[in-house]
């Protein structure tokens, strides 16, 4: 099994002609079983397609060409459209959207977050690569064309979340090197606020058949590995957990922000020393090099007790 | 990025709070002319966007504009923990009854903003949560239902106030909730919001933070302002590499080839992405390295601009060698990287084999790319060797100096 997304899944790409999308669109049908993508938006070129997409005006339009609900949409569009394009996939019955764009007020994110709950829909990002399950599908620019993506992704029982889209794949294709695959990979996004934390998907995880062990890539900034770790320990979880935590030069440089928008050390609870310590706290073992990971993971998935 | 107290008290007023009587000042005469306007007791704050201005002695009392002026002149020349003022803002000295704290922030765990409210301000908003916990009221506001002045007035009532400061309260915490949406803060802050004798409210002090990505639709409140598009308010000024850093990233639309931070080792970065950059750098370090320089490509930059990136590192004073290392790239083509660095190596007149430490970018067009290296005998790794042995190497070929 997966979480998220399977090979069933349809989805759009919302701003379906701008360059990035155009490719994005290529190698998701290109990987694995080829994604269901039912259709494209972009106002105003309605009547073209894109690699045999077609192409709408509205989501709403998609939704009836399609004859019924789109699971899902990869939002691509400028950040000053997202929030309207995020909205009219939730409010036409999309329940996961993944949005690719950065740079994206915060205020316009917690908007498009709040109304995905009120609506029981889940968003990935922003400012990520999306959500791949390895051999199946890719929903999004994860793993890059399906060549790439073939080369470092293995389907295994791994799940994988970063708040880095290349990383993801540098720990992914670590993990396949050594002969772990990955269950499902999803790329949370580099911002301050995004849809989903780690915590917030460690019950999908947990709840999967396949997913036997948990990695993070995690940064400076923001309180998401404290609420994993009271995840962790408020749900007496035994699903093993490595953790590896970049940028820890930035503990000696409050306020510079490096990297992605929502890493930067403002206060204590940012720092990447503070945050290893909440990690431990919860049994959350932190590799010092990604190349430790696979070892760490073994060990963990030999004698522990998977859930 | 932050905005000084002047800056900051006219946001707080456009919003249609009341503050103390003042304002900015460049000069000594200018000083005189603002405590004329006051016709009182004032106090002369120097505008620095760093802590510590009272203990420094950036902070004055003139009770005549002939005195304001004298003050005025010794706070103006008066560097603070490296910064020099931007000037000086003389405020009248008001009658303060009690002093109340008013804030908004984010919860990025609750992804909503939260209005904090104490009826103990004038000292730091975490010491008093720390201290007196029973003193600080906290209330999450939607972003998507409009805000309604009933929920600032819970936060105010929840520390115990009530009678005429309650509502003469709730409309200067609405007015800070709504402004700190409006105007995408990422802080906003009145503290002392000082009661008068005369049981008026206003803001003595305020702070205001902007979120960066807002800053093109802020245009018209930047503007006005007097903040100009360079000024980055970051904790530090740029330093000229890291503008001309800017300036590569400018050259064309295409990827990210930029975010260059100085650093004074003699190890050049040519290095990327977001993610991988912060996990090199930190590996470089571990190795005992000493980069002299931060900086991110992703995003599938042209040659050009990966080009102009190594350029600039490369003719940086101290820089022995570069390290052109990424994570695995997805999108940003390891030929196009290759193409460039090897370009900036060779227009300066060096060896790019001698030149080029190590290059590790494995991934998207890698045959294409490594072919490249091979023709002009440049060390390159595979996705094989992991970022921490690719620093590893990088560190061992240019010792510490």
């Amino acid at each position: 099994m997966s979480i998220l997304v399977d090979e069933s899944t349809t989805f759009i790409v919302q701003g379906i002609t701008g360059r990035e999308a155009v490719n994005l669109t290529r190698e998701c049908l290109d990987y694995g079983a080829g994604a269901k993508i039912v259709g494209g938006v972009t106002p105003g070129r309605k009547g073209r397609d894109v690699h045999g997409v077609p192409v709408f005006d509205t989501v709403a339009q998609a939704v009836e060409s399609h004859g019924g609900p789109i699971d899902g949409s990869v939002v691509t569009v400028p950040p000053a459209f997202t929030k309207d394009a995020v909205f009219e996939a939730i409010e036409s019955g999309v329940k996961l959207i993944v949005i690719v764009t950065e740079r994206i007020p915060r205020a316009d994110v917690a908007g498009m977050v709040e109304l995905a709950s009120m609506r029981g829909a889940r968003i990935i990002g922003p400012n990520c690569l999306g959500i791949i399950v390895p051999d199946k599908i890719k929903m999004g620019g994860i793993g890059g064309p399906a060549k790439d993506a073939a080369k470092a992704y293995t389907p295994g029982p791994v799940g994988v979340m970063s708040r880095s889209g290349g990383m993801t794949t540098e720990i992914s294709s670590t993990l396949s090197a050594a002969g772990l695959g990955q269950s499902t990979a999803v790329s949370i996004g580099g911002d301050a606020i995004i849809g989903s934390s780690y915590a917030e998907l460690m019950p999908l995880f947990a709840g999967d058949g396949q997913t036997e062990a948990i990695v993070i890539y995690t940064e400076p900034g923001g309180r998401m590995e404290a609420q994993l770790s009271e995840w962790v320990k408020e749900n007496d979880s035994q699903i093993p957990i490595v953790a590896f935590m970049a940028g820890r030069f930035m503990d000696e440089m409050p306020g510079m922000s490096f990297g992605h928008a929502g890493t930067i050390v403002e206060g204590k609870e940012d720092t990447a020393t503070e945050k290893i310590a909440r990690l431990k706290e919860a049994g959350i073992v932190v590799a010092e090099r990604i190349e430790e990971i696979p070892d760490l993971v073994k060990e963990r998935l030999g004698s522990g007790a998977p859930a | 990025m932050r905005f000084y107290e002047y800056e900051s008290k006219e946001i707080v007023r456009r919003a249609g709070i009341p503050t103390s009587k003042g304002g900015f000042a460049t000069t000594a005469e200018e000083a005189r002319a603002r405590a004329e306007e006051v016709a009182g007791p004032v106090v002369i704050k120097s505008q620095v966007l760093t802590g510590g201005r009272m203990k420094a002695g950036g902070v004055q009392f003139a009770d005549a504009p002939d005195e304001a002026a004298r003050h005025a002149e010794d706070v103006l020349a008066l560097e603070i923990n490296g910064h020099m003022p931007r000037g000086v803002l003389v405020d009248e000295r008001v009658a303060v009854k009690h002093e109340y704290y008013a804030g908004v922030v984010w919860d990025g765990l609750r992804k909503q903003p939260v209005m904090l409210f104490s009826d103990m301000g004038g000292i730091d908003i975490e010491e008093v949560a720390e201290q007196h916990p029973d003193h600080v009221g906290r209330g999450h506001f939607s972003n998507v239902l409009p805000f309604s002045d009933f929920q600032a007035k819970q936060v105010i009532a929840s520390v115990g106030v009530t009678g005429s400061a309650l509502n003469r309260l709730t409309p200067i915490l609405t007015r800070l909730a709504r402004l700190f949406v409006e105007r995408d803060m990422t802080l906003a802050e009145i503290n002392p919001l000082a009661e008068l004798e005369d049981g008026k409210f206003v803001a003595v002090d305020a702070h205001m933070e902007m979120e960066n990505e807002a800053r093109g639709r802020q245009k018209e409140l930047l503007e006005t302002l007097g903040v100009g598009d360079e000024e980055t308010r970051e904790a530090r000024e740029p330093t000229p590499f890291e503008i001309a850093g800017e300036e590569v990233d400018a050259m064309d639309h295409r990827g990210v080839a930029g975010n260059v931070t100085e650093f004074d080792g003699n190890l050049g970065l040519v290095i990327g992405a977001g993610g991988g950059s912060l996990t090199l750098f930190d590996a470089v370090r571990a190795h005992g390295g000493q980069p002299a320089d931060y900086c991110e490509i992703g995003g599938n930059p042209s040659v050009r601009k990966a080009c102009g990136l190594a350029k600039l590192v490369l003719q940086k004073p101290g820089v022995e060698k570069i390290a052109v290392m990424m994570s695995i790239v997805s999108n940003t083509r390891v030929d196009i990287v290759a193409r460039g660095v090897i370009k900036a190596c060779v227009e300066l007149g060096f060896e790019p084999a001698e030149k080029i430490a190590i290059f590790r970018i494995p991934g998207a067009w890698e045959e294409e790319g490594f072919k490249i290296l091979e023709r002009y005998g440049v060390p390159y790794a595979d996705r094989t060797v992991s970022l921490n042995e690719a620093a590893k190497r990088a560190a061992e070929a240019v010792p510490a100096a």
